[in-house]
């Protein structure tokens, strides 16, 4: 991951025809309030064909970045570009970038067609095309026969696959999506995000998504981008932010996961020996910055703890009071307390070997020490 | 509610069914009742007034009262030429027991508004009629009663008799839209041209003043909506202000403001841009300012209201699709705002074609519109039944536009908020 950055910073110095990188944000800041900054330093390298997720709590200035990509907000200072073209200094509507909002932002007054052909008339492309092209596209998101509807007629869904037709039927070079299934029910939402991973594979566009839900993000992304408070905290494909988060918040923002404080006895290698608060001692992966006889938490994912007896492979292992468990229909989920009344919470899966305790029973957790992390504190 | 009433094949008894449509029942009730007190209003203080205006327009029975007799025997009358004896004398039967009733001034008002000049006709007669003896007049009334006054011995005022003895008459409406029965039962033009032309006059304020609001009216609301909630508040308290303050002050403001040597002329005046003071005040011009300024909130508020609920992100998506702002206005939040602006300019409109007190302040002759006439006839010349044609007419007016007005742009589409 940081090979494949610093090339494309090679790439970008060299400002090689081919070679650079499709879209570039050169470390943008922006600032509402002539105070505060929003954005602290934004560096990304797009490739084409990429689908980027900005992810990240609200207020953590992902809503931002994409505004001043789409045009909607100017940049404080930094550089946006697209094919090595700085984009600053262009008119939103010049841009030539697709975007879905959250509301879909349909025209109500115009029908389905009307509202496809809209960016196309927009461009002067004759009638017989936008025709066309309306049809091909409403076939495309499985709309076909739709376009006489007005969009107050149509279910979240279906106006949802009509923004996604709208944002792509003019051919951008980029497609912005702003919580595009923030206002669909569980169910849609995940149908969506196939139907959108689908577009994304069949078209070959480049999708920036902002997002606040971590599954949405996980599911469809090639990179994502975890923001907090202005900064980006990691930006790596999906499993490497779940298995190797580089820092405490991804750790805790991405998926469940557990932490043991703890204090650093020594570090071999990558591995860093921690005792924990009932004195057990835990070899841990160490994480960036961590130094020896310093305190650190630990970060275990609660589906990679194992209850004892157990015939699973681990090298840690911890005693825990048992609180109490709670039943979710494929997982039982366990809930500990350590020595020093943090709680750990252990997913098992619901079959005969999920275990019985009475409250306040000693139990024992194990794990690897390749599924645990060692963060400064 | 009709499954209720109606036996389902998979459901309700007849016990359930009944109190089904018992709860119905007293629901209706009870939505009745909260409604009554507001209905009994309306009834007594809107329908009933106008109901009776709509009627006043046609119903005079004033001379139909006053000289019943002559009336009963006038249509035998062929018009032509001077009624016979007969007629006359039962005339003048009447006349006298008027003339000691003291009530044959209002015969007089009333026919002479049909032919000028036969008041004093009337009243003369009257006087002459009211010493001789009934007997006398029955067997000899016609020659006495031309003896009293030639003109009795024409047929116009026998016509104009006949005509305002009619208790059900077209001719107030007729005179609200100058015209009038030409002697032969037809329909004519009428010489003088007031009240049509007051109408077209009346019309055109309403839509310059209609426009200037709009003008005004729409970038302060598309701000305000566009803006902090803060900020919208503050401006909303701007725009609320004239409605917190007197009427009458504020057109009497504007007085000040624009008399000869009020605000506006004397800064004109010492900037040097005018040697002698303008003409503002009682003029069309001065009415039509007025008038904007004090209709000014009922274009804002349905506009704002609307644009409040319009998302930014409409615009922003035209924009990304390759619209430059000023087309995607137009397509766009243009005809997305159409239902505020409809609900706005239909207020502004209809209440500034009915309006009073500010053209009867500082409108003077010229900026007069119809209520004032229709005013004018209430208080002045007490004619009461052409004052309630021309308010019939402008009631009926408003009424077509509104249907016009829902024709082409539908009324589904008024939005107050």
């Amino acid at each position: 991951m940081v090979n494949v950055m610093a090339k494309n910073m090679d790439a970008h110095k060299q400002q090689a025809g081919k070679s650079q990188p499709f879209l570039v944000f050169d470390n943008v800041k922006k600032t509402y309030d002539q105070k505060n900054l929003v954005v602290k330093g934004f560096d990304m390298q797009v490739e084409e064909g990429e689908f980027i997720t900005l992810l990240g709590p609200s207020g953590s200035g992902k809503t931002t970045v994409l505004m001043m990509l789409a045009g909607f907000e100017s940049v404080t200072s930094g550089d946006i570009a697209i094919k090595g073209q700085s984009i600053n200094r262009i008119a939103p509507y010049r841009r030539n970038i697709g975007m879905v909002f959250q509301n879909y932002a349909l025209f109500p007054h115009m029908t389905v067609a009307e509202n496809l052909a809209y960016p196309l008339s927009v461009r002067k492309v004759a009638k017989a095309e936008i025709d066309s092209r309306v049809v091909a596209s409403l076939k495309l998101v499985e709309l076909d026969g739709f376009g006489g509807r007005y969009p107050g007629q149509l279910s979240g869904g279906q106006r949802q696959r009509v923004a996604l037709a709208r944002s792509m039927i003019f051919e951008p070079t980029l497609i912005l999506m702003d919580e595009p299934l923030g206002a669909l029910d569980k169910k849609l939402r995940e149908q969506m995000q196939y139907e959108i991973s689908r577009l994304h594979e069949q078209l070959g566009v480049t999708v920036i998504y902002v997002t606040h839900d971590q599954s949405e993000a996980l599911s469809m992304s090639n990179r994502i981008a975890v923001f907090n408070d202005g900064v980006v905290q990691q930006c790596a494909p999906p499993a490497e932010l779940y298995e190797r988060p580089s820092n405490a918040f991804v750790a805790e923002f991405i998926g469940e996961n557990n932490f043991i404080d703890g204090h650093v006895q020594s570090i071999s290698g990558d591995q860093a020996k921690v005792v924990t608060p009932g004195g057990e001692t835990v070899v841990a992966m160490a994480g960036q910055g961590l130094t020896e006889n310093s305190g650190c938490r630990v970060s275990v994912r609660p589906e990679k703890l194992f209850i004892h007896p157990t015939s699973h492979d681990h090298d840690n292992e911890v005693t825990a009071a048992f609180i109490t468990r709670i039943y979710v229909g494929d997982f039982i989920r366990y809930y500990f307390r350590l020595a020093n009344g943090s709680e750990i919470i252990v997913k098992v899966l619901n079959d005969l070997s999920a275990p019985e305790f009475s409250e306040g029973q000693d139990g024992r957790l194990m794990w690897l020490t390749s599924d645990c992390i060692a963060f400064p504190v | 509610m009709p499954e209720a009433t109606s036996v389902t094949p998979d459901g309700l008894s007849r016990e359930d069914a009944r109190n089904a449509a018992r709860e119905y029942r007293s629901r209706r009730w009870r939505a009745f009742l909260f409604v009554v007190p507001l209905l009994a209003f309306i009834g007594f203080s809107f329908v009933a007034p106008i109901a009776s205006m709509l009627y006043r327009g046609v119903y005079n029975p004033t001379v139909a009262s006053l000289v019943p007799e002559t009336l009963e025997k006038l249509p035998s009358w062929q018009g032509e030429e001077r009624p016979s004896d007969e007629i006359l004398s039962t005339f003048a039967l009447d006349l006298k027991r008027l003339a000691n009733d003291r009530t044959s001034g209002q015969l007089a008002e009333e026919v002479n508004r049909a032919l000028p000049g036969s008041s004093s006709v009337i009243k003369s007669s009257a006087r002459k009629l009211r010493r001789v003896d009934d007997s006398e007049l029955a067997n000899n009334g016609a020659a006495i009663l031309i003896d009293a006054n030639a003109k009795w011995a024409e047929p116009e005022i026998w016509q104009a008799l006949k005509k305002t003895g009619q208790v059900y008459t077209a001719g107030y409406y007729l005179t609200a839209l100058d015209l009038e029965n030409d002697p032969d039962g037809g329909i004519q033009r009428r010489e003088t041209q007031i009240y049509v032309k007051l109408y077209g006059k009346t019309l055109r304020m309403a839509l310059i003043i209609t426009i200037l609001t709009v003008i005004l009216g729409y970038p302060l609301a598309y701000f305000m909506a566009n803006s902090s909630s803060g900020t919208a508040n503050l401006l909303m308290v701007f725009v609320l202000l004239p409605f917190w303050t007197s009427l009458l002050v504020r057109t009497t403001a504007w007085i000040a403001l624009l008399q000869t040597n009020g605000v506006v002329n004397s800064t004109l005046l010492a900037l040097g841009l005018t040697d002698a003071p303008l003409e503002m005040l009682y003029t069309q011009f001065s009415t039509i300012i007025a008038m904007t300024h004090i209709l000014l909130p009922f274009m804002i508020l349905p506009l704002y209201s609307v644009m409040r609920g319009i998302d930014p992100s409409y615009m922003r998506a035209a924009m990304s699709m390759g619209s430059p702002p000023i087309p995607a206005f137009l397509r766009i939040y243009l005809p997305m705002s159409l239902p505020g602006l409809s609900a706005g300019a239909l207020l502004v409109f209809i209440i500034s074609v009915g309006y009073y007190i500010t053209p009867a302040l500082v409108g003077g002759t010229d900026g007069q519109m119809i209520s004032n006439i229709i005013a004018f006839h209430m208080q002045q010349s007490n004619n009461w039944e052409l004052a309630a044609a021309l308010g019939s007419l402008l009631l009926f007016l408003i009424l077509a536009l509104y249907w016009l007005y829902d024709r082409f742009v539908g009324a589904g589409n008024i939005k107050l908020g």
